[in-house]
């Protein structure tokens, strides 16, 4: 496995999104529920590396596979 | 009850027999926490043919992975009218009837979706933590009223039922008073043993009151979430319907877990210990309470189409038994499943589904458990059970499993603000 610090890429899928809240639950810096729907709100796509392992976990929880993860594409950085 | 290897129940050899066996129930183990020896023999293999109670030929998950696929697999229905069931009700025969109105666990996307993005953002993170301090004073509350009424008290009724019930009231703007109208339907609905008579009974009855709510709530708002609701679309039959299922799965809930969960840690004192010296380990010890009770359970799908799961294929039609208690001690995803261990990271556990149903009223929960426990061993630092373990009375046929009461002590000059 890769080191969990290792610079990654986030992308959220409202439409997929069930509300759980397990995101905003286990990387607060990173994700958050909006008021009305409680849907995710991505507050940091290339999260710092502090709150990189967190955001990882956050990805293999989501209930609905509402959040992506890709590693940085090596050409944009 | 004394454990009897020649009782009804499957043996070895069932197993490899033509015909599949039938869900396995009985906890016989003499641990009360542990779910069926049967169950959890099962574990190096994910999932196998089942038995239902009208002959129907299904599944049983009992792998963390095949669990936590199949829930998130859309393929797989919620839906009453496909489902077969495990265990008998009596007074069911035939097909079960569709989700009455407002009960959105029995129903698929879209129509899933559309009630669930209406109520979602009542119960995100944010919006319960802030609930935080609310709890604690309710916390409080019933704390003290307990500390009058004992020692000697049953804590399901001095505290595990009544805090997340005044809680869920309060957030529904439910009158806390109302509870007789209420509280005895919500249990008859989740009793295994009832038949399905009473439990339509019990449902049009509590239909009946919420409906009454609703009307109240239209002419007069109050600042409250069946208020709230009132300026959204969903009619007067929606509203009570919703409100009927987030009532009883507010009471009967948490209420369970507070209790067990108490249970369970009297009886492993090392982890009460290391709780009671560390209040920073709150949030993980609800979380492997949690895993370790699993106290829903099981979870039933119903497959839409063939789909494969770990390798083998569950065609379309079969229902899926998915048992979050197996699942949730699975050695491969949690090393020693059968030792509560309050310093393990339990995340990832099935104890509240997983998949576009996973509980809504999660942030709720924990933030009530998280309060809740550490509050009341502060409160009683010598508390106890005053009855042998071995007759502490199960929930063994109800939907939600628990203690019916537990009954607790504790020295009585030895009480803490
Ligand atoms: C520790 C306590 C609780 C446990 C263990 C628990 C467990 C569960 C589970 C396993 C499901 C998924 C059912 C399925 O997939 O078929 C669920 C759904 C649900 N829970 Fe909870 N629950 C708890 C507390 C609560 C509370 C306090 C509320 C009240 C607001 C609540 C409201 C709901 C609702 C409305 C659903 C249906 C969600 C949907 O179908 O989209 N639960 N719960």
């Amino acid at each position: 496995m890769s080191d969990p610090r290792d610079p990654l890429r986030l992308s959220v899928d409202r439409d997929r999104c069930a509300g759980a809240g397990m995101c905003a639950l286990t990387a607060p810096e990173v994700f958050d529920q909006d008021d009305e729907e409680g849907l995710v709100v991505l507050l940091h796509p290339a999260p710092a590396p502090e709150h990189r392992a967190a955001a990882r976990m956050a990805v293999g929880l989501c209930p609905a596979g509402a959040i992506a993860l890709d590693a940085p594409d090596s050409t944009d950085s | 009850m004394s454990y009897d290897p020649t009782a009804a129940g499957t043996t070895a050899d069932d197993i490899t027999a033509e015909e599949p066996p039938t869900l396995p129930t009985d906890r016989r183990t003499g641990c009360p926490f542990d779910p069926p020896a049967e169950l959890t023999a099962l574990s190096d293999e994910p999932m196998r043919r089942m038995r239902y109670a009208d002959g129907h030929v299904g599944r049983l998950v009992t792998g963390h992975a095949a669990a936590r696929a199949i829930l998130a697999d859309p393929r797989f229905s919620s839906r009453y009218e496909l489902l077969h069931l495990p265990m008998p009700i009596s007074g069911v025969s035939g097909e079960l009837p569709p989700a009455p109105v407002g009960d959105i666990i029995g129903l698929d996307a879209p129509e899933h979706t559309r009630y669930r993005r209406l109520l979602t953002g009542k119960f995100t993170v944010r919006r319960m933590r802030r609930l935080t301090e609310r709890v604690e004073q309710l916390t409080i509350e019933c704390l003290d009223a307990m500390e009058q009424a004992g020692p000697a008290v049953d804590l399901v009724e001095a505290f595990a039922q009544p805090l997340p019930a005044l809680m869920i009231c309060e957030l529904l703007g439910v009158p806390y008073t109302d509870r007789e109208r209420f509280q005895s339907h919500v249990a008859t609905l989740f009793d295994q043993t009832a038949d399905a008579e009473s439990k339509g009974e019990a449902h049009m009855a509590l239909l009946q009151y919420l409906g009454e709510l609703v009307l109240a709530k239209r002419a007069e708002p109050t600042d409250d979430l069946l208020s709230d609701l009132t300026t959204s679309d969903l009619t007067d039959e929606e509203l009570a319907g919703i409100g009927g299922l987030l009532l009883a799965a507010g009471l009967d809930t948490t209420a369970n877990m507070l209790a067990l969960g108490t249970f369970a840690l009297l009886s492993n004192p090392d982890q009460l210990d290391a709780l009671r010296a560390d209040p920073g380990l709150a949030e993980q010890t609800v979380e492997e309470l949690l895993r370790y009770l699993s106290v829903a359970d099981p979870l039933l799908r119903s497959a839409l189409d063939d789909v494969e799961v770990e390798g083998q294929l569950i065609g379309a039609g079969e229902t899926v038994t998915v048992s979050v208690q197996a699942a949730n001690r699975d050695p491969r995803k949690f090393p020693d499943p059968d030792r509560l261990d309050i310093h393990r990271k339990a995340t990832g556990h099935l104890a509240f589904g997983h998949g576009v149903h996973q509980c809504l009223g999660q942030q709720l929960a924990r933030v009530e458990m998280t309060v809740a426990l550490p509050a009341l061993f502060a409160r009683f630092p010598t508390l106890r059970l005053a009855a042998p373990p071995q007759e502490v009375p199960l929930r063994d046929h109800s939907n939600i499993y628990g203690v019916i009461s537990l009954p607790v002590t504790w020295d009585k000059e030895q009480t803490h603000e």
